[in-house]
């Protein structure tokens, strides 16, 4: 049994990294909207699959035009995250200046309430748009980066099977990386990455300190939203297929990574979406050799769920975070 | 105390609206009662139920446009004989729930005879139920699932083969003539997937193949990995998959961009060309048990497919010409019912025993003998291959009965 | 205009004599009518009218118990459509109960469940596991399945195990607060729902995804329930009592906890509220509403499968509390039945009406934007405007009032301004 996991330890890691790197990019939209505003912000899931769908768009307008034959398909696909993002980023900060900013003293559960509302929404507008131009809502944008690169992992021992990964997964890890950096700079480095945690941390105070609040506060939705709706891309380029409701549970689940890795902290999400990328591989591809067929491939759910109870009950502040004392 | 004051709004826009209400009524059902009298322009009403939404919209789209061209190319004749043919189509959204609230306005509206429908059989079982305590027949053109017909209801009837022939069928062509003697088989954990992937795995033991692994997906999911991981592991000769065309093109992408290069071989549910859309290339070296023919073998059924794209704009799927076919068999028994009911209009009990006592109907695409449970003596299963990227597959094999 | 108003406020007798008019045009318009959804409406709603007159509240139950027991069942029943308006009044019973269990634990505990329909999966399953061949599978005595007489049992223990489940949800969960909670239960419906999916290996317990079927339906005394109008009186029946019990909690000592916990945790704590049991209740009644309207379901649809257990259920049921009101058990029935009819009746003859136009070629709406389909989208428009606009819904919570001497004498009567539970409260 050890042998057939270790067998395709090397295929389970790459295609873990893979999902992890998703997860971690759609974590850190939610671990920043929760650190600036205490909210959970549940349609950021829809942001992301709303991303996914602008980007096959415009690749399929492309290819229509003709123009995708005749450039390199890394200038494509810059273009493509590019206008996505500045598209997906807009469309985040229009949510909040409707729906959030009226609601921002008002009690949680209301402002819960509302981003659910946004969810709905914005999954039957996609839908219905989709429906509408291609008569159902399954989309499937043109395959770029098909080539498949072979890794022999059993020269480095002769346990490991060999894996096989597509090009676009490179693609995908490279982003994402550089996305993550770009921001850890930002956040870290920049005045207005300073204002951000300033906000964060205390909001009357930044004010008091001359920080515009609700500037700031547009400007993390955008930037959010924008990392959102570029990872929706990516997703597109690497399964290939769409539909209006990839964006739920896979924003459950970003969001349990981002719990994972400590809510509001920024490292701790990109760490939390990779964890749980390969913990979620690791499961769907050993769960039913290691317990003997009583549970199989499709209680990957359960066991990403799982977690997030289990975190959340044991230690609600998550790997990296700081316990908060609530204060009466 | 403060509401009081849009009670009296309330109350007199509610008087108003109540004799409106009362008045239309009252006028709709005059008018019911003297279309139901005169026999001359008396509507009789068909009803689709498909899901037009959802996963299966492509399948279930093409059910309610077969079924609504077979209606318009017969409204002539009924009108000789003086009934008006109206198609009601009803979305049953793949869910049970849906179905049987469906079920149950069917069965309100006295004009409706009949019902072709439905594409899933998780959601015909309980609308059967319904369509039984009215006494309705339901002509299905593509419910495969045992338990449709097992149930012995007077009302239910199938076109279609059912999937303990359609399993083994795949099983048998799978063993002997791909040789496949390690099969890794995929279900999607739906009644129709589930019910389908057993038969075949009994099928597949019975025939002598070692069955690898029988594993389960959740519909909806995009990332297939870890499955295929498996597979991987276990490297079968073929892989089968119990399910529908949006996961089982996605998970023919996949394994083939992990270096899977073993035919798959899926039921009916994969028999559309979204399946091709999503899997692009990587279709090749697919097969697929259908219980739908290739409607363009015959000349009828070229004609069939001209006139379709004609009329929607659209090239026929599988059941498209099965929705026509299942149609055209409730039609001509409710001639039957007409003629031997002396031109008067016929009850729903008759209507369901003249639907039962076809025989020999020749349909454009198959040929239809109802037997005592209701299945088609005359179903057959056919074996397609996917050697191109391209929509329809070219047949392969015919298994009959 | 406004005199009007004035007069009708004042004149109880005046709007007796407008209530009875609009019930009787109602009546007789779905007497006549064959198949008219507008007029069951409508007589539906003489209900809501009621109770915004100012009779005292025996005579508005007596009348409203007479509308739905009698008149409106005899009215239907001329018509062909009966057994679909009464498929359709079922539904929105079954849906009320579960609506005022999660009223109890959203609108009164301020515990948001988002997870709320795994438990009318829990008792749909109870039922139907047992009522069927399935329990042969496992249980090593018995002959199975259960005849329909069963049923009325199967009623209490569907309650009792959703409470104990709801309990077991709950233990954990406690510790958790606010967004996170709703997280959690989210999760923790996804998880029961795909254990359902999946529970037929190695012991075949719920058959998986191929479901039920052929569930036993009720018999009492030797008579089965097999249509819709027989059920609408069982249903009828458990939502009255649903409903009276859960007026009398949420006057009493539990009731008023439930708002404390709402309201501040660490302040109700300082009062001496115990927190876990205050939670752990609200979960285990709320849960025992739904376990037992599971049980209803499963034995109306004779056909058990977890595709009727999704998340949209439970933020349907979350859009019904939210839409009538958030703790208010009038504003929670509205609600209820605004809800379901909307998605039963209402899109379903929208959608048919529209594809009567384009097929006769007058309008031609796409396909994409037929209104059956559009369910999230109107859910989602609905819970924005709401949250955005009037977050205390459309018949708010009104807290009781209490009449300053009476409660001054030391024994008082509770007579609030328009519901009013009549009991009698020692103030020390």
């Amino acid at each position: 049994m050890i042998e057939h996991v270790l067998q395709t330890l090397p295929q389970v890691i790459i295609d873990g990294l893979a999902l992890g790197a998703v997860y971690a990019i759609v974590a850190l939209g939610y671990t920043m909207v929760y650190g600036i505003l205490e909210l959970i912000n549940f349609a950021h899931g829809e942001i992301f699959m709303t991303g996914a769908f602008v980007g096959t768009a415009l690749l399929l307008s492309f290819s229509a035009f003709g123009w995708l034959s005749s450039m390199p398909m890394l200038l494509a696909l810059l273009l493509v995250l590019v206008a996505t993002s500045i598209v997906t980023g807009l469309l985040g900060m229009g949510i909040e200046r409707i729906a959030y900013r009226p609601l921002r003293n008002a009690p949680k559960l209301i402002t819960l309430i509302t981003a659910i509302g946004i969810s709905f929404l914005l999954q039957d507008f996609v839908r219905f748009i989709t429906e509408l131009k291609k008569g159902n809502y399954i989309l499937t944008g043109p395959s770029l980066f098909t080539g498949q690169v072979n890794i022999s992992a059993s020269s480095i021992w002769s346990g490991f099977h060999d894996a096989s990964v597509k090009s676009s997964f490179f693609i995908v890890l490279v982003t994402a990386v550089v996305m993550m950096v770009t921001l850890d700079f930002f956040v870290n480095k920049t005045k207005w990455g300073m204002a951000m945690r300033a906000v964060a941390q205390d909001r009357e105070t930044a004010a008091l300190m001359s920080v515009n609040v609700n500037k700031v506060i547009a400007l993390t939705f955008f930037i959010g939203s924008a990392l959102g709706g570029a990872t929706g891309v990516l997703f597109a380029i690497q399964y290939g297929t769409i539909d209006p409701y990839i964006g739920f549970i896979l924003g459950l689940k970003a969001f349990t990574a981002a719990v994972l890795g400590g809510i509001g902290n920024i490292r701790g999400a990109m760490f939390g979406g990779i964890v749980l990328g390969l913990l979620e591989m690791f499961a769907a591809a050993n769960l039913p050799i290691v317990s003997d067929g009583i549970l199989g491939a499709e209680y990957k759910d359960v066991f990403a769920f799982s977690i997030l109870i289990i975190v959340l009950i044991f230690k609600p502040e998550g790997l990296f975070g700081k316990v908060s004392v609530e204060k009466v | 105390m403060k509401g009081k004051k849009t009670l009296s709004i309330f109350t007199s826009a509610a008087l108003a609206i109540g004799l409106l209400a009362g008045c239309s009524a009252e006028k709709t059902s005059e008018t019911a009662k003297n279309g139901g009298e005169s026999g001359g322009g008396t509507v009789i009403k068909i009803a689709t139920q498909s899901p037009l939404s959802g996963g299966a919209a492509t399948l279930g789209e093409s059910i309610k446009l077969g079924a609504q061209l077979a209606l318009e190319e017969q409204k002539e004749k009924f009108e000789k004989l003086g009934f008006k043919l109206e198609l009601v189509p009803y979305d049953d959204q793949a869910d049970p729930k849906k179905g049987v609230a469906n079920a149950q306005l069917i069965g309100a509206d006295q004009q409706v005879l009949g019902v072709v429908g439905h594409l899933n059989s998780g959601v015909a079982i309980p609308s059967s139920e319904i369509y039984e305590k009215y006494s309705i027949p339901m002509v299905s053109p593509a419910n495969t699932a045992t338990d449709v017909t097992d149930r012995g209801l007077k009302t239910v009837n199938r076109i279609c083969a059912r999937d303990d022939f359609q399993g083994p069928a795949g099983a048998k062509f799978a063993v002997e003539k791909l040789g496949a003697k390690k099969i890794f088989i995929i279900q999607d954990k739906t009644a129709y997937g589930t019910g389908l992937a057993e038969a075949f795995k009994k099928g597949a033991e019975e025939a002598g193949a070692e069955i690898v692994g029988f594993e389960g997906i959740t519909i909806g999911e995009k990332d297939f990995n870890g499955v295929l991981n498996q597979v991987l592991a276990k490297k079968p000769d073929l892989v089968y998959f119990g399910g529908m065309y949006t996961e089982g093109g996605m998970l023919i992408k996949q394994a083939r961009d992990k270096g899977i290069n073993v035919p798959f071989m899926g039921g009916d549910g994969m028999d559309s060309s979204t399946l091709v859309e999503i899997a692009g290339d990587a279709v090749k070296n697919t097969f697929i048990t259908s219980a739908a023919g290739i409607a363009t073998a015959t000349e009828a059924g070229k004609q069939f497919a001209e006139k379709y794209k004609q009329k929607f704009g659209k090239n026929i799927e599988s059941y498209s010409a099965y929705g026509y076919d299942a149609m055209g068999v409730l039609l001509k028994a409710i001639e039957e019912a007409i003629k031997a009911n002396g031109n008067k209009l016929p009850s729903r009990e008759q209507v369901a025993e003249a639907v039962r006592n076809v025989q020999d109907y020749e349909g454009v695409v198959t040929k239809v003998s109802f037997d005592e449970k209701g299945d088609n003596k005359y179903a057959k299963i056919y074996i397609y291959k996917f050697e191109e990227a391209t929509y329809p597959a070219r047949l392969e094999d015919e298994v009959s009965k | 205009m406004k005199k009007w108003l004035n007069v009708l406020e004042k004149n109880k007798r005046l709007q007796a004599t407008v209530i009875g008019m609009y019930i009787a045009t109602t009546f007789i318009s779905l007497y006549l009518a064959q198949k008219s959804v507008v007029a069951f409406l409508l007589l539906l709603s003489s209900l809501l009218f009621l109770y915004f007159t100012s009779f005292s509240n025996r005579v508005k139950w007596v009348i409203g118990i007479l509308v739905l027991s009698v008149l409106l069942p005899l009215a239907a029943s001329q018509g062909e459509a009966y057994q679909s308006y009464m498929e359709v009044a079922t539904l929105v019973g079954i849906y009320i109960a579960m609506a005022l269990g999660l009223n109890i634990v959203v609108g009164l505990a301020g515990l948001l469940d988002l997870g709320f329909v795994a438990f009318f999966a829990i008792g749909a399953y109870t039922y139907g596991i047992f009522a069927t061949a399935q329990a042969n599978n496992f249980m090593p005595f018995g002959h199975y399945p259960l005849s329909g007489e069963s049923f009325w049992i199967f009623l209490i223990i569907g309650c009792i195990v959703a409470a104990i489940f709801g309990v077991l949800l709950g233990i954990p969960v406690l510790r958790v607060k606010g967004d996170y909670l709703a997280i959690v239960t989210l999760g923790f419906g996804e998880i029961i729902r795909i254990i359902f999916n999946n529970l037929d290996k190695p012991v075949n317990i719920t058959n998986g995804a191929m479901g039920l079927a052929s569930v036993q339906p009720p018999k009492l005394f030797g008579i089965e329930f097999m249509y819709p109008s027989q059920f609408y009186y069982v249903v009828l029946v458990i939502l009255l009592l649903t409903i009276f019990i859960v007026r009398r909690l949420e006057y009493s000592k539990i009731g008023r906890a439930w708002k404390a916990v709402r309201e501040n945790e660490i302040a109700a704590q300082a009062m001496g509220i115990p927190l876990v049991r205050t939670k752990l209740m609200a979960f285990a009644v709320g849960a025992s509403f739904s376990g037992m309207m599971g049980v209803v379901f499963a034995a109306k649809q004779t056909f058990v499968d977890p595709t009727s257990f999704t998340l949209l259920e439970s933020i349907t049921i979350l859009v019904m509390v939210i839409l009538g009101g958030m703790g208010s058990v009038p504003g929670v029935i509205l609600g209820a039945a605004l809800v379901t009819i909307l998605n039963l009746q209402v899109l379903t003859e929208l959608t048919n009406w529209l594809n009567q136009l384009s097929l006769s070629g007058v309008v031609h709406i796409p396909d994409a934007l037929s209104p059956a389909k559009m369910q999230r989208f109107i859910f989602g428009l609905i819970l924005i405007v709401f949250a955005l606009y009037r977050p205390q819904g459309l018949l708010p919570a009104k807290n009781p009032r209490f009449d300053e001497k009476e409660l001054k004498s030391g024994v008082t009567n509770v007579a609030d301004g328009k519901e009013g539970a009549k009991g009698v409260y020692f103030n020390g």
